[in-house]
């Protein structure tokens, strides 16, 4: 280590030395593991070469900055919360597959990737994947989706939407920053003290993982607030909230999740930031010190969170058995009930993330068995959806793919979760890879699948084109078998005592298995692979799948009644809903397809830079404490409050789309459904779709 | 302002009032409560703080916020109330289970 | 929707159309939600200085460094501004004056002001004292609660000389009107707030 900068230098650049440079450790030190880690930095920036030069290039940064950066419109903001994710699952998933592959080589000798390094792949492993990928993705989903189910023309508050955004993107590039410039946490992703304290981890690490994880959950909070107001208020006359479709319905549940789950984090970050940074004591040895609290206030939090994750993929998965059954939803109200049960049950289970912490058995038994409680609920969705599909006409499209490998493997990953639940088997096997085993396997198939089913069953609304689905299944095989492949093995090496975050083993019985799952995360690298190669396939042949009518499913709610792209005010005039499954009643009263009565002027929220500008002061400010850097911290912060200010002494918020104009493109886009024919369902997955379905008769 | 308005403006100043001055009552004795001693038994005090304590949260509910359980808006209200089941699970979870950790440690 | 009457105290649209009012009625239980979300923020403090109380790691306990006099003229000065604020208002309901609205905003100010000074009073005297943050586990709960409250107060503070700005600058406009209003839930939910303080933390460590 060279030593500290003084003066001048300290304080334009705080704790930061040449060392702090991935390039320079990996130079005085040209071990495999650093130059594994210097590569994954030089991509980091390659690829921001790469892309400032290409936009430089090809003169988009003009329309990067109009028609994106600046726009609150929810479905723009939707899908790049969708590409943030996208990217940010590249890189975990990545890391992943260096973790497993560490673990199969490194049975009984110290493996290709040093101590220090396999802790920080599982930590930004796991940091990434829930608050930079699951999260982004079910935000951008629903932002996309459900405004448009409710019958709005946006959310609530718009402009506070591209906030969140810019916060949440602040955080990620916080975390890609962590690859080039020192080093990030490895105390995983829940951050325990006291050894993310200052007494064990001086180093700028666990800073990394304080502000990250805090400018996210700023942004959720507002995320949530956002959604929750948006389905209270906004939802169109006659959409009753037992009307609601029921992908709104596990919206509003999670975001309600949200309002109520991120301030506990909230205090446990900022208590441990104060710890390190001022000298607090509040969870360290000694001092009165009390570190079981942070177990607690982070789990009060992380459990309600899990459901902020699994809830929106339950509402895909009720909107795609529906849909490719051609069947309304079985037990709609028990659904919701279902829905609303875990959500609140959710809020009182947290301690099982630490039954081995030393209080009495009386309380671990109540709240193993308010764990199990959830699964009655879930029980109860799972019966559901199959009933969805029974007698219905069900087409296996991609999307539905998913969903039922979700329906059988996360009764498994269920199942195992009782077993975690009752507190004397979870004193077995905590801490080893059984749980780890668990937890991947409800997320996977409750979480990621949700998403990419929503992302298959969602994608043609958004950008006018069906995805390859040959392409499409493949990914589908490689995510199943993939899954199967990385964490069955992790069972059975559970069960069998395999500690988890483990860099080096010694037990010879470990290695077959180990080397399966290893081939599993290859296989799951394949899968994500495939994923991309299934988009730039559909994006080339894009003209022969073009749906630009906007029901290429036959589709039961509102958010398929317009052209897809959908114009940015939604609906030409906002529609009257009489019942459940509004767009499926109206086509079957075949008054899908009609011109409005009167055509009036739309008021849209103007765009602006506030979320930019703000995720931009975020940025800075958790930079500046990251590195010491206390000119540039406090600048971040004058830099968001100031544009809060200077944004509520603008009064020209809003613009008019006349009357006019939308008469004229909803009459253009009735002379083309006039001019397409439509299709039965046997050719949904054809050229010949083009975005009208055919009446069921 | 028109006759409706001035009875409505009255009505509210009052609603007001009666709310400084139930706080101020209610504040008065919390103090007094604990200044005094009024109660021999440590325990008393502070069982009759904690009530008077939620008796001048929910006056200020209802005289400064306006909250009522009749006239409310109804999502304000269902809102305030889950928040209280929320923060009652959270706060009273955390008491018990860490004071029971604490009394099983020493 | 945009027909039913806002139940909120000092909303008065009237005069503008259902689109503003609908917009209103959003943006109030948006800020609602967010101090809902803040009270559970507020809720996890307390438990933290429940739980840390006994943590004084032999340093100064609660007898040792609270006074009753200064928690009691800082409760008087904060319920005294919750009514100003009461009074700013229904100025802005009955009246619509930016003159008597910014009059009882400027004695809110000066009130959550003199709170504030009271506070950091009381703040400096305990860690001239030795009670710093760094000394135990329980000043640490202490001073992140209690100072979490003031960070609230100033934000407060700051955001009604903003508000008296725009009064200045817009009038009484329908967009500077709910934020008054919102302004004033905030003030009035810190009020609630340090009815929490000043009994669970000052009063209860007060008692014998």
């Amino acid at each position: 280590m060279s030593a500290p900068a003084h003066g001048f230098w300290h304080i334009l650049l705080g704790r930061m030395t040449w060392d702090s440079l991935a390039f320079v450790r990996a130079w005085h030190d040209p071990t495999v593991s650093e130059i594994i880690g210097s590569c994954a930095a030089a991509l980091v920036v390659i690829g921001a070469v790469a892309l400032f030069a290409a936009l430089t290039y090809y003169r988009a940064w003009r329309p990067l900055w109009k028609n994106w950066v600046v726009s609150v419109d929810h479905k723009k903001i939707g899908i790049m919360y969708m590409v943030l994710a996208g990217v940010m699952l590249t890189r975990a998933l990545i890391e992943a597959v260096l973790m497993r592959l560490q673990q199969a080589d490194a049975v009984n000798k110290p493996g290709f990737l040093a101590p220090d390094h396999f802790g920080q792949l599982f930590s930004t492993h796991g940091t990434i994947m829930i608050f930079f990928v699951a999260m982004p993705l079910l935000t951008g989903l629903i932002n996309f989706v459900m405004p448009m189910q409710i019958g709005a023309r946006d959310v609530s508050f718009p402009t506070m939407n591209s906030i969140s955004l810019g916060l949440t993107t602040a955080g990620a590039i916080l975390i890609m920053i962590s690859l080039v410039l020192g080093k990030f946490s490895t105390g995983g992703w829940s951050g325990y003290p006291p050894y993310t304290e200052m007494s064990y981890n001086p180093g700028e690490g666990p800073d990394y993982w304080i502000w990250a994880v805090t400018l996210s959950s700023i942004g959720t909070t507002m995320t949530g607030i956002n959604f929750a107001v948006t389905i209270y208020k906004e939802r169109t006359q006659g959409m009753h909230l037992m009307r609601m479709p029921l992908f709104t319905w596990t919206a509003l549940c999670t975001s309600i999740l949200m309002i109520f789950a991120m301030p506990p984090l909230t205090v446990a970050t900022a208590m441990l930031a104060l710890d390190r940074y001022l000298g607090f004591h509040f969870f360290t040895n000694g001092m009165g010190g009390n570190l079981m609290n942070y177990a607690n206030l982070f789990w009060l939090f992380g459990h309600p969170e899990v459901y902020i994750l699994i809830l929106p993929a339950f509402g895909v998965y009720s909107e795609v058995f529906s849909t490719f059954s051609a069947k309304k939803l079985y037990g709609y109200t028990s659904l919701v009930i279902a829905t609303m049960a875990i959500a609140v049950l959710s809020f009182t289970v947290w301690l099982h993330h630490f039954f081995t912490m030393g209080q009495n058995a009386n309380i671990n038994a109540f709240f193993g068995i308010a764990t199990m409680t959830i699964g009655i609920p879930t029980g109860v969705k799972i019966y559901d959806w199959m009933w969805t599909m029974f007698r219905g006409r069900v087409r296996f499209s991609v999307p539905m793919l998913f969903s039922l490998a979700f329906l059988i493997t996360f009764v498994v990953g269920g199942v195992t979760g009782i077993l975690l639940a009752t507190p004397p088997i979870d004193f077995m096997v905590h801490n080893t890879v059984f749980l780890v085993a668990h937890f991947h396997n409800m997320l996977i198939p409750g979480l990621l699948y949700g998403m990419i089913a929503g992302y298959q069953y969602w994608f043609p609304k958004a950008f006018g084109f069906r995805l390859n689905e040959r392409w499409g299944r493949l990914s589908f095989l490689c995510w199943v078998l993939g899954f199967y492949l990385a964490f069955m093995p992790l069972y059975v090496l559970g069960a069998d005592g395999m500690p988890r975050r483990s860099q080096e083993l010694f037990h010879s019985s470990y290695l077959p298995w180990l080397i399966v799952a290893g081939i599993g995360g290859l296989v799951l690298l394949a899968a994500l692979l495939t994923l991309f190669i299934q988009l730039w396939v559909s994006i080339r042949e894009r003209d022969a799948n073009r749906v630009p009518i906007g029901d290429p499913w036959d589709g039961r709610g509102l958010e398929w009644s317009m052209a897809a792209p959908p114009p940015e005010y939604n609906f030409h005039v906002l529609p009257k809903v009489t019942g459940r499954d509004a767009f499926t009643h109206r086509k079957e009263q075949g008054e899908a397809y009609q011109p409005a009565a009167e055509y009036q002027d739309i008021e849209l929220p103007r765009d602006n830079a506030s979320g930019a500008v703000i995720g931009l002061g975020g940025l800075a400010a958790a930079f500046g404490l990251v590195w010491h850097i206390w000119w540039l911290a406090i600048l971040g912060v004058l830099i968001m409050w100031g544009m809060v200010i200077f944004r509520s002494f603008i009064t020209e918020t809003h613009q008019i789309i006349p009357a006019d104009e939308v008469e004229r493109q909803h009459r253009a886009f009735l002379k083309e459904v006039s001019e397409t024919r439509a299709v039965d369902r046997d050719y949904e997955m054809t050229p010949q779709n083009r975005g009208l379905a055919e009446a069921d008769t | 302002m028109n006759q409706e308005d001035r009875a409505e403006y009255r009505r509210e100043l009052r609603s007001y009032i009666i709310g400084l001055i139930a706080a101020l009552v209610l504040t008065a004795a919390s103090f007094a409560t604990v200044h005094w001693r009024l109660f021999s038994a440590p325990t008393g005090i502070l069982i009759a703080i904690y009530l008077l304590a939620l008796v001048q949260i929910i006056a200020h509910f209802r005289y400064f916020l306006h909250i009522d359980l009749r006239k409310s808006a109804r999502d304000d209200l269902q809102l305030i109330l889950f928040s209280t089941m929320i923060v009652l699970l959270m706060v009273g979870g955390t008491l018990i289970v860490l004071f029971n950790l604490k009394s099983r440690m020493f | 929707m945009s027909t039913r009457e806002l139940k909120h105290a000092g909303l008065n649209l009237q005069q503008t159309d259902p689109k503003t009012h609908e917009e209103a009625e959003s943006r109030v239980f948006g800020f609602w939600v967010f101090l809902m979300s803040d009270a559970v923020l507020f809720a996890l403090l307390f438990a933290t200085y429940g739980v840390m109380l006994s943590g004084t790691a032999g340093g100064p306990g609660t007898q040792n460094v609270y006074e009753m006099k200064s928690a009691f003229i800082e409760t008087l000065l904060l319920l005294s501004s919750s009514f100003t604020f009461g009074m700013a208002s229904l100025a802005m309901k009955y009246e619509g004056k930016a003159s008597r609205i910014s009059v009882w905003l400027a004695v809110t100010l000066i009130l959550g002001l003199g709170f504030l000074g009271m506070e950091m009073h009381d703040f400096v005297k305990m860690i001239g004292e030795g009670a710093t943050p760094e000394r135990s586990g329980f000043l640490s709960s202490f001073f992140a609660l209690v100072s979490t409250h003031g960070l609230h107060v100033l934000g407060g503070s700051i955001w009604i000389v903003v508000m008296l700005v725009q009064l200045s600058v817009f009038g009484v406009t329908p967009a500077v009107k709910t934020r008054i209003l919102r302004l004033g839930l905030f003030w009035h939910f810190l009020d609630i707030i340090w009815v929490g303080i000043f009994t669970i933390v000052y009063l209860q460590g007060l008692t014998p």
